[in-house]
Order: structure tokens, then C-alpha cells, then sequence
């Protein structure tokens, strides 16, 4: 008893110093640090190393590339290290026009150099890098990558000067500026990294704070492990005067519902997503910070085309029809996705062919065509992760079909790498999937499928398709190249190697303090915009 | 002379051990009703769903629609969420799964890796432990070492390694047991899963137990009664058994009732994790971990299955603390 | 005494040995390796990523270049992060430790005082009132326990953070969730210990010799009754330290727990084993801390 009452003003302390009535978010509003949520610690800083959209995040603030994204057109592209650029009449030359006063964060230029020696290191057979596929583009990229080639100079990359570069590609890209865009075609500071190591050594840690350096709006502050990762102006940056954020707080939440309470508690401004089950509950009381808004990226279903069971094509579709997509989106993933009628997201004037769609009675009648029924049912697994809602989400299909199909439908759940090294090895029967696009372009969803490509993991192939895909790199009307993009589309679908289910939305809270962010299909809004605001 | 007529009238019978234990068992309130619980909680998980599967139509839907007991595994992605009704007694899930059969079923399985593991875990440990804390001091660093060892290395490798070893063996017997024994496909389905978590889990558990069955050892090892027997000449296994275990009985029991719920709580972790449980079974511990996440949308999915939870963890805490007093020789008569 | 240290630790080192060897070998049995991932890559630059970090070596020889390093005070650098081991396992060190430290403080003050009272009273409401309370750490899981504290003490206190681990008023919410099972445990042994030795011969000709109710216990009765406990927490403070994955990840703590966990379904070899060299070396001490302990508190078992 006694302990209590000497206990009690500390205990009652939290309580009364609720007298401060400005919540902990309008400091940093004040501030002008952004507080962003980014599911998770960052594989690394290193712009020619990374694989993926955790890091993608934060790269973008530090560096920045030839072009800029636009704040509100998608399909815009700004000034950013180029201060202008053109192409030849069939877009295989393009000339960058680097801006003359651009600057590295420890006030050195950036100069064609950079640009160089970047493209040269991402390239290098003995560098290694993962995501170097991304500038095949240019002419002779992937020999040099894959060692066919030794000399650098044959890559279609000039310096014509200090601040003009020249590019070659293999073939007509209309859509570079938005190649740029994407870190793997960053520059970086030869200087810097040379200063730690050779050019492809690994494990060099220049992108540490007290030694990295970079070109864009941002600089590296800090970088606490799984903590957070603080960046802040950079004062060298050509364009500082249009930076209004004086810094970013980029914290590593995996946990969506910590993420949530976060948000909740007014301790941040962004979140990275929300989980399914929290969208109806966001929506109704956030009404102004609920966001949903249209991502580039597809789910659907793989069928591992090497095995028997599936090679004959009424099964396959059977399974495609059976599935009522729209009912998956209102009740398991909530997030007001899309149905996916193709596989390529909706974007620009591209329309996918309307192949995926929802027929009970059909799917009935193909699969009775195809030799099964109750006494003879199909039998398969579907491979999924055990993820958050995975779960969920696979015994809604096994349902789906064991409701409208004979078939028996046994789910097995592995954890994240086992499923990702089962399904690189063709270890499954069916199993989920998903696709994000790198760019704005119908090819990012369309190259993967070709044969050996490492991301196809269906053991489908087809050498029309990859011809439809040739041509169409050729062509140099756009409108021709659309419809020969399309047609390989069509084609693929009607092969049905995989099931698509529905296109993403990105499903997120936004602080109404925050100013100048606009819905992005690639959620990569540029923060050299961004404002606070209270 | 009264008392020798009486005495010659009634025979003197002795009383074992045991039901005297009993009687001081009866006689705690908190005991008796914690055992009174658990048959309740068996009954349930145990007895009523084969009741409830007896005469049920085949046909799931019309068994949703009609029978009063559901299939815990029919999904209706119309009626997720729905409330307590005559029709679903503790209402749907997120994917329109009757909550109330999944609670029974999930039941089954929890207690079944509860029990299961802390068997293996128990007859391993105790054994270990004792041998352990009686050895020469060598023997005893050796074994004890061991033990660290096992300790140190990471829980979740072993898991993954675990299941993924036994998942291939288990698909080789449950084929072998469908094809050439005949056994129900269903039924062996549904354990097979289970036994790399039991494995799994009893193989971490004895860990624990051996250390604390070593301390105990150790302690009662240097009281009198025992250098007395060994004085007596008495061979060092029957000190063992005959004067050593019996007077661990009384913490080894209330350790094993602590560890059935910390085994059941491991398979909740291990759920949540993504390596615990897997379809089509459920548990306690998925039931847990799924309604957390609902837990400010609908918290019916987490308070109901916590409650079952919980009462039946406080059930089993309660009977072992009955156990131990019931089980002390030197228990005092008041 | 000293004696008895010393061995205890030339044999820890063999431990800490046997469990690198042994883990080393194991993660590498698993399914897939670092360099799995969600975009595929082409096969010479899988074998390049391999070659750097020594994989495609056989284990033996991987093993003798990792002792080497080793020795040389480098745990080599993660395939999955840009950050050399050390430094990771420097920077979430101290929150481990932090917590780990609040977390047993909470468990010892609820465990140790409930589970006396709960003796003293045995049977009586007290008792059964004390252990309920002291249960619900161990019969509600922590991942439920976290999110509820957070959600509804930590959103209405205004100085308490939903999450975070900035001051150390964000010690608090986490630590009660993370003691609340071990001092559950606590209580439990506590009581059960304090049990055994209320009944035995020794108390009772201490009673009846006049000494006090309160000498009783506290000199007495104490000693003999905490000795389940004392074994029980050496363990117990190392599992703290790094069985914490729920707590960190629904308080968003910068510690070491999740790294067994993110580690192993990365598959980051060097940080996984970096991690368990840590545990295996605190187990080794947090073990030799409660025998020295349990030595101290038992007369009877320091031998000649």
C-alpha cells in the first residue's frame, strides 16, 4: 500500500505533461524534416549494387540522374543532371547536355566522367552487379557485361566534352528519359570511389556518412541500422534553391501495424503501405490521408509448364476462369486493385488485350473437355510465402477452384527464400507471384518471359513471342511498335503460362502536411518538390 | 473397553502414496476446478467436432448451410466478418470461416503439440539432467557443454532444417501409409505436417529442463538421506531412481505443467513467424496471430480465441500447482 | 573458486567453437543462398557474387578463411547489406542490452516478490490472486501483449511513443512486454522453490527455535527457495537478449534479436554467424554466472 502512494507522481508524470498540445509531427514539420516510413533496413546505398524499391527510396534523394521525374505527369520528365538532351530521328542516338553547374555534395563538378565511369563499373563482368541487365540498352552493354567484349571505348557511351554525352543504343528508344530515371543509370563520384578501391572492388563502404558523396538535393547524414537513415540538404546541389526539405528521416518499419500506430501517434508523415486488413479501417477515419492510388505491377499465378498435367491449354484456361478476381480484391486484398485482364498494368495509351475474365460455366465445360471430373480429379499444390496474407490469399484460390472445379488443391507455404529458390529451380506446381515494373514501358512486363531469362521461371517459351518482341524493338513509329507490344501480349495470354489476377494500387497514409506530392504510378516522387506545410 | 472391540472391528487399511495424494489433491478448490476445466476444454476440442462430424452431410456447402456443426475450412467470401448468430455461434472469420469450429479444431492441435512435445522434452530432459547432475564432475561439465552448445545454435535454422528434412521422409511414409496400409489420406495429411514442429520443438525444449532437473539433482544430492545410501553400499542407479527422482517429483511437475503452455506459446511464435502450423491445419496460436492484426477492426477474432487461450493456460498452471502440493511428502497437515 | 572459473571458461571457448562449426555448416544446408532473389540474375554474376564472399569454396576452406579473419577481429561483411558485420552488430548491441537489462529488472521485481507471497499465503486468495496476475505473462503471447500496450496505453499517454526507441521513456513499454513472460516464469519457480523449502526439516527447527517470522524468510527460507530461479535466469537474461524479435519489431527497436530471424531468411551467413558467436559466448557467461551463484547460495555444494 505504502509503496503505491510513494509511487504514484511518478507514475502520473507521462499523465501530466500533456500539457505541451503540439503533437511530436509538427516539429518536424516545422523543421522541415519529412519522416517517411520505408518497410525495411536498405540492402545498401551504392546506386550500382542495389536490386530494389526499399533503396530505390532513398537513392533518389541522394543522387540524381540524367533526367528528373516529374512531380504530377507520369509521364514527364525534368531537368536533372542533363539540362537538356535529343535524340536522332529513330531514337538510337541521344545527346546529354549536362548541366554546367552541377555539382558532387563535396563541391567537385559533375562532369561526363562520372557519368563514364559509372556506366563502365556497372557494366564490368568483374563487378558484378545484379541489376546490370538495365543498360543492355546500350549498343555492345551486354557483351561487355557477359566478357565477350574487353574494351570499354566499343560501349556506345562518349564524353564529347566535360558536359556533353553522347549514348548509343541497340535499337530505337523513345522512352530513355525515363531509363534515366532509374538508379542503375546514376552517376557516382569516380573520385571517391576510387579513393576507397579500384573501380569493381566490393566491400569499399565509401557510401558511409563520412565518406559519401553524391549529386543530388541530399546528402548522407546518417545511418543508424535498422534505426533510421537521415539525409540533408545538400548545399553544392545545381538546384538547391527549389529544395524547400532541409532533411529526411527514412525509418526501417516492417511491421505495417507498428507502421499504422506510428502514423496514428503522429510520429510520421508517410507511411510505405498499409496491410489489408487496416485499409477499411484507415479509409473510414483518415478520410483526407488515405491514399490509393494506381502501381506499376502486376500478382498473378505461375504454372510450371514442364510438368504433364499442365501442358494441355483447356486446363490451364479452365483455372484462369474459374477465378472471380473482383471478389478476391473486395474481400482478401482490399486494397480497390484492379482486376488484371493481361499483364501489363494500365499505363500511357498502351491497353492490354481483355483475356483474363471471370466464366464459371465455361471453365466447367473446358475442364470436363480435358478429361477430369469428380471421379478423376486434378490434383496440384500451390507454392506461396509466409508472408503477411499470403495465407489468406492462397486458400481463397484453393477454394475458388475446389468449389467450381474437381480438383484438389493442397497449399504448401514456404518461407521467403526457400519459395524464391524452389520456384528458380521449377520445384513447383502452381504458385504465386507478382511483377513490379521498373519504368513506364509494356516491356518491363513483357521481356521476362522470354526463354532463360532468369525471371520467367515458368519453363514457358515461344519463339513467336520473341520475334513479335524483336520487331517491335525495331520499329520506329510508335504506334506500330504499341501494336506489335500488344500483339505479343495477346499471344502470351492465350498460351496461359500464368493466371493474372489483378494490378496494384499502393495503398498508403500521407500527412496533410506534406505539399507538392502527386499519385505517381511508380511511387517515385521526386523530393527536391516536396514541401511541409502545416 | 471400547477402543479394542473398535480396534479389532475395523481393519487398518494402509494408504499408498498415491491416494493420498488424491485426497489432498480433492481438497484444493483452485485444483479441482482447473481439472473440471480441462475435461471441459478436451471434451470440446476432442469429442464434440466427431459428434459434430457424425452424420454431417458430405457436401460442405449444404453442411455450412444446414448441419449445426461447420467444417472449419469452408471458406464463404460473402459472409466474412459476420457476428455471433444462431447459425455461427461465435460468427465468421476474414475469409467467412466459422469461428467456433476453427477454435475446436485449432484446439486439437495446439494441446496435441503441447502434450506431444513436452513428452519428448521431459522423458529427454529429466533423464539428461539427472544423469548429468549425478555424474562425476567430468561427465557433468561434458554433458553440460553439450547442452550449451545445443542452446546456442540458432532456433529458427534448426526449424527450417528440421521441417524441410522430415517434410521429404514424411512424404515418402504418407505415401506409403495412403497406398500400401490404406490409411485415410485426409488423416495423414493432417498430422504428417505436425511431426517436424513436434520434433522441432520437443528437441529445444529438453535443453531447459535437463538444466533445471541438473540443479535439483545437485541439490538433493548433498542432503543426508543420500550420502546415507551411499554409505549403505546401494548401486548408484538405484540411488538414482529409488531417492532421487522421487523427491524431484514435486518441481518437475510444476515445470513440466509450466512447459505445455510455453510449448503451445512457442508453436504461436513460430505461426507468426511463418514456420509453425501449416495449412491446412490451424491453431491457437494462428487463430492469436491472425486476430491480432484485426485487433482494432474486429476484435472478436483475437479476445475469443485469447480467452480459450488463457483459461485454459491458467487451468493447467493451477492443476500443476494442485499436483505439487498434493505430491510433497513433507506437506504439512494443515 | 577460481579454479572451478577457469575451467569453466577454457571450456566455454570449446563451446563457443563447436557452435560456430556446427552453425556454419548448418545455414549452409539451407534452401537457397544470399543471392536468391525475387529478381532473377544472370548465372556469371551469381558465381562472381559467390566468389566474392567465398562460396564457392568447399566449407572447410570457407571456415579456415572465416577463423582467420577472425582472429584478425574481422567478422567479415554481410552479402545482403553494404555494412561489415562488426558494425552491425556494434550499433544494435546496445539496445539489446538496454532492454535485455529493463526487461529482466521488470521480470525479477514482479517474479520474485509475487512468487514469496504467493508461498506465504499458499491457498489463500492472495495466492491465487498474485498467480493470475503473474500468468497472464505466459498465457497471452507477446505479439498480442505488444500491440495492445501500444495501442491503447502508449496512444494515450502522451509520453509514452506507440514506437520508436529514441528516450528512455520507449524502455518502458517494451520491457514490460518482454519481462512480463520471464517474470511470469519467475513467479511460478519462485513459488514453487519458496514451497519446497518452507516444508522442509531446517525451517521448522528454526521456527520452533523463536526466530522471526520475517529472519525466516529473509535469511533463511530465501536462499534456498530462489535456487530454481537463480538457475533459471543465467539462461533467461542471454534468450532475453536475443529471443526479442516480436518486441523489436512491433516497438521498432534498432536490436540484435531480429537478426536471427532476418538474418536466417536472408540468408546473410556472416551476420547469422556473427550473431551467434555473440549469444554463444553470452550463454557461456550468463552460465557460469548462475553456478557461481547457485555455489555461493548452497553451502553444501562447494565441495573440498
Amino acid at each position: 500500500m505504502r509503496l503505491a502512494f510513494i509511487l504514484s507522481p511518478v507514475l502520473l508524470m507521462p499523465f501530466l505533461s500533456s500539457c505541451d498540445k503540439e503533437s511530436p509531427i509538427d516539429k518536424y514539420t516545422e523543421k522541415k524534416i519529412l519522416i517517411v516510413g520505408n518497410s525495411n533496413e536498405p540492402a545498401g546505398l551504392d546506386p550500382q549494387i542495389v536490386t530494389g524499391v526499399i533503396e530505390s527510396n532513398i537513392i533518389t534523394s541522394l543522387f540524381e540522374g540524367l533526367c528528373v521525374q516529374h512531380p504530377s505527369d507520369s509521364g514527364g520528365s525534368m531537368p536533372g543532371a542533363a539540362a537538356r538532351w535529343d535524340a536522332n530521328e529513330d531514337f538510337t542516338e541521344w545527346t546529354f547536355h549536362l548541366q554546367k553547374n552541377g555539382k558532387w555534395s563535396d563541391g567537385m563538378p559533375v562532369t561526363t566522367a562520372d557519368f563514364l565511369f559509372a556506366y563502365e563499373r556497372i557494366l564490368s563482368p568483374d563487378f558484378a552487379a545484379k541489376y546490370s541487365s538495365m543498360l543492355y540498352y546500350i549498343k555492345n552493354g551486354e557483351k561487355f557485361n557477359k566478357g565477350e567484349l574487353k574494351d570499354f571505348s566499343e560501349v556506345g557511351v562518349k564524353a564529347i566534352d566535360d558536359y556533353t554525352l553522347k549514348i548509343f543504343l541497340r535499337a530505337p528508344i523513345p522512352f530513355l528519359p525515363h531509363l534515366t530515371k532509374h538508379y542503375t543509370w546514376y552517376p557516382v563520384p569516380k573520385h571517391t570511389v576510387l579513393a576507397h578501391g579500384t573501380m569493381t572492388e566490393r566491400n569499399t563502404y565509401w557510401t558511409a556518412p563520412e565518406s559519401m558523396v553524391s549529386n543530388g538535393p541530399f546528402k548522407l547524414e546518417t545511418w543508424k541500422f535498422n534505426d533510421r537513415i537521415e539525409v540533408i540538404r545538400n548545399p553544392h546541389y545545381w538546384d538547391a534553391d527549389t529544395v524547400k526539405l532541409n532533411a529526411i528521416r527514412y525509418l526501417p518499419i516492417g511491421n505495417k501495424y507498428t507502421e499504422a500506430r506510428m502514423f496514428f501517434n503522429d510520429q510520421m508523415h508517410v507511411t510505405e503501405r498499409l496491410a489489408p486488413e487496416m485499409i477499411g479501417y484507415c479509409r473510414d477515419r483518415y478520410p483526407r490521408e488515405f491514399r490509393q492510388e494506381v502501381y506499376l505491377g502486376c500478382d498473378f499465378i505461375r504454372f510450371n509448364m514442364t510438368l504433364e498435367k499442365f501442358k494441355d491449354v483447356r486446363v490451364r484456361k479452365a483455372l484462369s476462369l474459374a477465378i472471380d478476381r473482383q471478389l478476391i480484391i473486395d474481400k482478401v486484398t482490399k486494397g480497390g486493385e484492379e482486376p488484371a485482364q493481361g499483364i501489363v498494368s494500365p499505363m500511357g495509351e498502351y491497353k492490354t488485350a481483355g483475356i483474363a475474365k471471370h466464366n464459371a460455366e465455361l471453365a466447367s465445360q473446358l475442364i470436363a473437355e480435358a478429361g477430369y471430373s469428380d471421379g478423376n480429379k486434378l490434383k496440384f499444390t500451390l507454392l506461396t510465402t509466409d508472408r503477411d496474407g499470403a495465407k489468406t490469399y492462397a486458400e481463397a484460390f484453393q477454394d475458388m477452384w475446389q468449389k467450381i472445379l474437381p480438383v484438389e488443391v493442397s497449399i504448401e507455404q514456404r518461407e521467403w527464400k526457400s519459395y524464391q529458390d524452389m520456384m528458380s529451380k521449377l520445384g513447383y506446381e502452381m504458385t504465386t507471384g507478382g511483377w513490379i515494373g521498373d519504368y513506364p514501358d509494356p516491356t518491363t512486363f513483357l521481356d521476362m518471359w522470354k526463354k532463360g531469362d532468369g525471371n520467367n521461371r515458368t519453363g514457358w517459351h515461344s519463339e513467336e513471342y520473341e520475334k513479335l518482341l524483336g520487331k517491335a524493338e525495331l520499329a520506329t513509329d510508335p504506334a506500330e511498335r504499341i501494336r506489335l507490344l500488344r500483339q505479343a501480349e495477346t499471344l502470351f495470354l492465350n498460351e496461359h503460362p500464368i493466371v493474372p489476377i489483378y494490378w496494384h494500387t499502393s495503398v498508403y497514409l500521407l500527412h496533410d502536411s506534406v505539399k507538392n506530392w502527386h499519385p505517381l504510378p511508380l511511387r517515385n516522387q521526386p523530393y527536391k518538390f516536396i514541401d511541409l506545410k502545416k | 473397553m471400547p477402543t479394542e472391540k473398535n480396534a479389532a472391528k475395523d481393519v487398518i487399511k494402509g494408504q499408498s502414496l498415491w491416494s493420498d495424494a488424491w485426497l489432498r489433491l480433492k481438497k484444493n478448490h483452485m485444483a479441482v476446478i482447473s481439472m473440471a476445466v480441462l475435461a471441459l476444454i478436451f471434451l470440446l476440442c476432442f469429442i464434440l467436432p466427431a459428434i459434430g462430424n457424425f452424420n454431417a452431410p458430405e457436401d460442405p456447402a449444404v453442411r455450412a448451410a444446414e448441419h449445426w456443426f461447420k467444417n472449419p475450412n469452408y471458406q464463404n467470401l460473402n459472409n466474412t466478418f459476420a457476428p455471433p448468430s444462431g447459425h455461427h455461434w461465435l460468427g465468421t472469420d476474414q475469409s467467412g470461416r466459422d469461428l467456433f469450429s476453427r477454435l475446436l479444431y485449432g484446439g486439437q492441435i495446439s494441446l496435441l503439440v503441447g502434450l506431444v512435445a513436452t513428452t519428448i522434452s521431459v522423458i529427454v530432459g529429466v533423464a539428461y539432467g539427472a544423469i548429468a547432475g549425478y555424474s562425476s564432475e567430468r561427465t557433468d561439465s561434458l554433458m553440460m557443454r553439450i547442452v550449451d552448445i545445443l542452446y546456442g545454435l540458432p532456433f529458427l535454422v534448426l526449424v527450417i532444417l528440421f521441417s524441410l528434412l522430415i517434410s521429404e521422409h514424411m512424404k515418402e511414409l504418407s505415401e506409403f501409409l495412403i497406398n500400401d496400409w490404406k490409411w485415410e489420406s485426409v488423416f495423414v495429411n493432417k498430422y504428417a505436417n505436425l511431426i517436424p514442429l513436434f520434433i522441432a520443438i520437443g528437441a529445444l525444449g529438453w535443453l531447459t529442463m535437463a538444466r533445471v532437473a541438473r540443479a535439483q539433482v545437485m541439490n538433493i544430492k548433498k542432503q543426508d538421506f543420500i550420502e546415507a545410501a551411499v554409505s549403505l553400499g546401494l548401486k548408484k542407479s538405484t540411488i538414482l531412481t529409488r531417492h532421487i527422482l522421487p523427491n524431484m517429483i514435486g518441481p518437475m511437475i510444476v515445470y513440466t505443467t509450466l512447459t505445455v503452455p510455453s510449448f503451445i506459446l512457442t508453436e504461436a511464435t513460430l505461426s507468426y513467424l511463418g514456420v509453425g502450423v501449416q495449412s491446412p491445419n490451424s491453431s491457437w496460436g494462428i487463430l492469436l496471430q491472425e486476430g491480432s492484426r484485426y485487433m482494432e477492426t474486429n476484435a472478436r477474432l483475437l479476445i475469443v480465441p485469447s480467452i480459450v487461450f488463457s483459461l485454459t493456460l491458467f487451468a493447467l498452471n493451477f492443476l500443476g500447482d494442485g499436483l505439487r502440493d498434493a505430491l510433497d511428502p513433507k506437506a504439512s497437515k494443515d | 573458486m577460481l579454479r572451478i572459473i577457469i575451467s569453466r571458461l577454457t571450456q566455454g571457448i570449446l563451446v563457443i567453437f563447436c557452435l560456430l562449426a556446427i552453425t556454419f555448416v548448418l545455414i549452409r544446408l539451407m534452401p537457397g543462398d544470399p543471392f536468391t532473389g525475387e529478381k532473377s540474375h544472370a548465372a556469371h554474376i551469381i558465381e562472381k557474387n559467390r566468389e566474392n564472399f567465398s562460396l564457392d569454396k568447399p566449407i572447410p576452406i570457407q571456415f579456415g578463411v572465416y577463423l582467420t579473419k577472425l582472429t584478425q577481429g574481422d567478422m567479415g561483411d554481410s552479402p545482403t547489406r553494404e555494412q561489415k558485420v562488426s558494425t552491425i552488430i556494434k550499433h544494435s548491441f546496445p539496445a539489446s542490452l538496454i532492454l535485455g537489462i529493463c526487461s529482466m529488472i521488470v521480470a525479477i521485481c514482479i517474479g520474485i516478490p509475487a512468487g514469496v507471497i504467493a508461498a506465504l499465503k499458499k491457498n489463500s486468495l492472495i495466492d491465487y490472486g498474485t498467480m493470475v496476475i503473474a500468468m497472464i505473462g505466459i498465457s497471452i503471447p507477446s505479439f498480442v501483449i505488444g500491440p495492445l500496450l501500444a495501442s491503447y496505453v502508449a496512444m494515450n499517454v502522451p509520453l509514452l511513443k506507440v514506437a520508436g526507441w529514441g528516450d528512455p521513456f520507449d524502455w518502458i513499454l517494451p520491457s514490460i512486454t518482454l519481462g512480463a513472460m520471464t517474470g511470469a516464469y519467475i513467479a511460478r519457480i519462485t513459488r514453487g522453490g519458496m514451497l519446497e523449502v518452507i516444508n522442509q526439516d531446517y525451517i521448522r527447527t528454526a521456527k520452533a527455535k523463536g526466530v522471526s517470522q520475517f529472519n525466516l524468510i529473509f535469511k533463511h527460507a530465501i536462499r534456498g527457495g530462489i535456487i530454481p530461479a537463480v538457475a533459471y535466469v543465467g539462461p533467461a537474461f542471454a534468450m532475453l537478449l536475443t529471443g526479442s524479435f516480436v518486441v523489436e519489431t512491433i516497438f521498432q527497436i534498432p536490436g540484435m534479436g531480429q537478426h536471427f530471424v532476418t538474418a536466417t531468411k536472408d540468408r546473410d551467413y556472416f551476420l547469422l554467424q556473427g550473431v551467434v558467436l555473440l549469444f554463444g559466448t553470452l550463454i557461456v557467461l550468463a552460465n557460469l554466472a548462475a553456478d557461481i551463484a547457485l555455489v555461493l547460495l548452497n553451502p553444501r555444494l562447494r565441495e573440498a
